[in-house]
């Protein structure tokens, strides 16, 4: 790896495989040690389904109860605009469908690159927004630990990275990709060790929740 | 809850771990949602009551015993272990700043339903020792004299007296074959007999078929309270056998929130099978009543109303719509709180706490929330539908000098109630 031209190549193929097997493998034990744990079966009897209610709240979670949202707008608002910028810029970009082309052959219309340019924009500062807020809002410091700057980080590079590739803003290009796709990888080895586990298992989550207060009548 | 240990305290967090549990920990991104839920932090502004905080025991349990990451950083000495000191300093925290209202759990944006972690994460914090002197109070004296509040039989028959004297009417005790078994809170025994009285008349009228058992009288759960199953185990289980024994086709949970999800929801999870009878809150039973045309009512309160949704019963037992078609009958300007139904916010009492006379003045700070909730409304009077609500309430309401009256919702039905005179 002498040159940067080496850097690319290496993190293009051998990285990103170890990445990948970490990642993979790692989310499936992170899932099955969830699952292994089961329930036991509740003798009471119910007043309402389970599954319908689950899959329910599945859904609804995803929106804020009026209540806290109003005592919280930032961190609802924040988390929506920074999510969704990521996901944006992470499978409606042109080049990162070309790329999930040619790994998995999907594919699917992505949208201007200078509009997932904006967009990335708005996330890298939403996400800065977050940090503050993180180290300033009185319950989430207090609740913050070493993991939640860590997944923070890698979270954010990614994102910084892809827009100062994009704006070739370091030379020689193939650094600064070679950094971003490093930045990916450390995302997906960190993944599984972390509460960014939560991407897969807030389904679990709240599909206990619906299902438990389903069954007792209550929508939750 | 002698020979309390750590390693007991361990073994039965350890007991608790299942894959909700695992679910929820694995979800948290430490966003804080919860804590804009939960009155005791909304009241007091301290983040150590953010709803998720209370399970940091539980937590490192979960994080060092059941995620194979959690063991190798544990090895390489990165987590911190459940220590006495850790039990010592939450133990306020899980009892004194949390009334297992639910409704954290309605907000988390990942799903985590917290009270139902911090109802398990109770059972390693009695086992261990840590548990609040009020509430292991109250248990032994369910468990040795059969009430938290130390109520006899004697007690209750002294009550029956009264109400029978005052009514006319016979209270049924230990008949068999009857369709229902009708249970009492202590706190209806001794403070609110109305509520025994509007029973006797209301059934009367409705030709319900009752008794009231001189051996398991009480619905309250100490048990469920300071989150010991064994205790819960044995308090349901007197309930369990003396229905079985009268042979009766229901039980009625009385205007208690907790009773009801301790006979209701916990009970035959707790004894390992399902009843041969079944629980009804009596709000249930009387919103049949009406439904059927077995009890009807004249007049109406003229009153400006509005109802304390009693979480237990409400949020986490699924009676929400029952209470308001009972109000519907009897009342003309009922209003409901901002927050009601399954959002409703806790008096602040439930879940143990007003059985904890050490918590008492944290109980009467976080009232403010439901002081604010009534303040918007400009009601006269307030219905609620649990003992405990009641009592916690009318002290609320003494607190912050505010003149209300607290009235039960069946002994409101009672006052309305078309009686066919013999």
């Amino acid at each position: 790896m002498s040159t940067p031209t080496d850097f690319l190549l290496w993190v293009r193929g051998p990285g990103f495989d170890i990445a990948l097997v970490i990642f993979i493998i790692g989310v499936i034990i992170r899932l099955l040690e969830v699952l292994v744990l089961g329930r036991k079966p509740d003798q009471a009897e119910p007043r309402g389904g389970e599954l319908g209610p689950g899959l329910r709240t599945v859904v609804t979670r995803t929106l804020p109860e009026t209540g806290s949202f109003k005592r919280a707008p930032f961190t609802v608002i924040g988390g929506y605009i920074w999510h969704i910028g990521f996901f944006i810029s992470l499978f409606l970009f042109v080049p990162h469908i070309e790329l999930i082309n040619a790994t998995l052959g999907l594919i699917w219309p992505g949208i201007p690159s200078n509009l997932v340019d904006a967009v990335a924009a708005v996330t890298i500062v939403t996400l800065i927004a977050m940090l503050f807020s993180r180290l300033s809002h009185p319950v989430k410091r207090y609740l913050s630990g070493p993991e939640d700057y860590v997944t923070w980080l890698v979270t954010f590079l990614p994102m910084l990275t892809g827009y100062l590739a994009y704006h070739r803003m370091i030379d020689p290009y193939p650094l600064v990709l070679g950094l971003h796709i490093l930045s990916v990888e450390l995302l997906m080895v960190v993944f599984p060790f972390t509460k960014l586990m939560h991407a897969f298992t807030f389904i679990i989550a709240r599909w206990y929740n619906g299902a438990m207060a389903g069954r007792r009548g209550v929508q939750s | 809850m002698s020979g309390a240990t750590l390693e007991r305290g361990m073994n039965a967090f350890r007991e608790q771990m299942n894959a909700p549990i695992a679910s929820f920990f694995s979800s948290c991104v430490n966003c804080g949602m919860c804590a804009e839920a939960c009155l005791f932090y909304t009241e007091t502004d301290d983040p150590k009551y953010t709803p998720i905080n209370k399970l940091e025991p539980l937590r490192r349990v979960w994080e060092q015993e059941y995620t194979i990451w959690g063991k190798v950083k544990s090895i390489l000495g990165l987590t911190e272990p459940v220590t006495d000191e850790l039990l010592a300093e939450w133990e306020e925290l899980v009892y004194d700043g949390c009334t297992l209202c639910g409704r954290c759990s309605m907000v988390c944006p990942v799903g985590n339903d917290i009270s139902y972690m911090i109802r398990r994460a109770r059972e390693g914090f009695v086992a261990a020792g840590y548990a609040p002197e009020g509430i292991k109070g109250a248990s032994r004296r369910a468990i040795t004299i059969g009430s938290p509040m130390g109520v006899k039989f004697p007690a209750l028959a002294a009550q029956i007296k009264h109400v029978e004297a005052d009514t006319g009417l016979s209270i049924p005790v230990d008949v068999e074959g009857v369709d229902y078994m009708a249970l009492l809170s202590s706190m209806e025994i001794m403070n609110f007999p109305e509520y025994l009285e509007a029973l006797a008349r209301i059934f009367k009228q409705a030709g319900v078929s009752w008794t009231i058992s001189s051996k398991a009288f009480e619905a309250t759960n100490s048990g469920i309270q300071i989150g010991s199953s064994d205790i819960a185990r044995e308090l349901v289980s007197r309930v369990v056998s003396e229905a079985e024994k009268l042979k009766v086709k229901y039980v009625i949970s009385p205007e208690c929130g907790h009773a009801y999800t301790a006979i209701r929801w916990e009970g035959p999870n707790l004894i390992g099978r399902p009843y041969n009878f079944k629980v009804v809150h009596i709000l249930e039973l009387l919103d049949e009543l009406r439904a059927t045309g077995r009890i009807k009512t004249e007049g109406t309160e003229d009153d400006r109303l509005t109802f304390h949704d009693p979480c237990q019963i409400v949020r986490k037992g699924g009676v929400l719509e029952q209470p308001r078609n009972l109000l519907e009958m009897v009342t003309s300007d009922y209003v409901d709180m901002t927050d009601s139904r399954e959002m409703n916010w806790c008096c602040g009492g439930g879940g143990g706490v007003s059985a904890n006379e050490r918590a008492e003045e944290l109980r009467l700070k976080v009232f403010k929330r439901k002081k604010s909730q009534l303040d918007e409304l400009n009601v006269d009077t307030l219905v609620t539908a649990c003992a405990n609500c009641r009592l916690i309430i009318e002290e609320g309401l003494e607190e912050y000098r505010m003149e209300m009256p607290v009235v039960g919702l069946t002994e409101m039905i009672a006052e309305h109630l078309v009686e066919d005179k013999e």
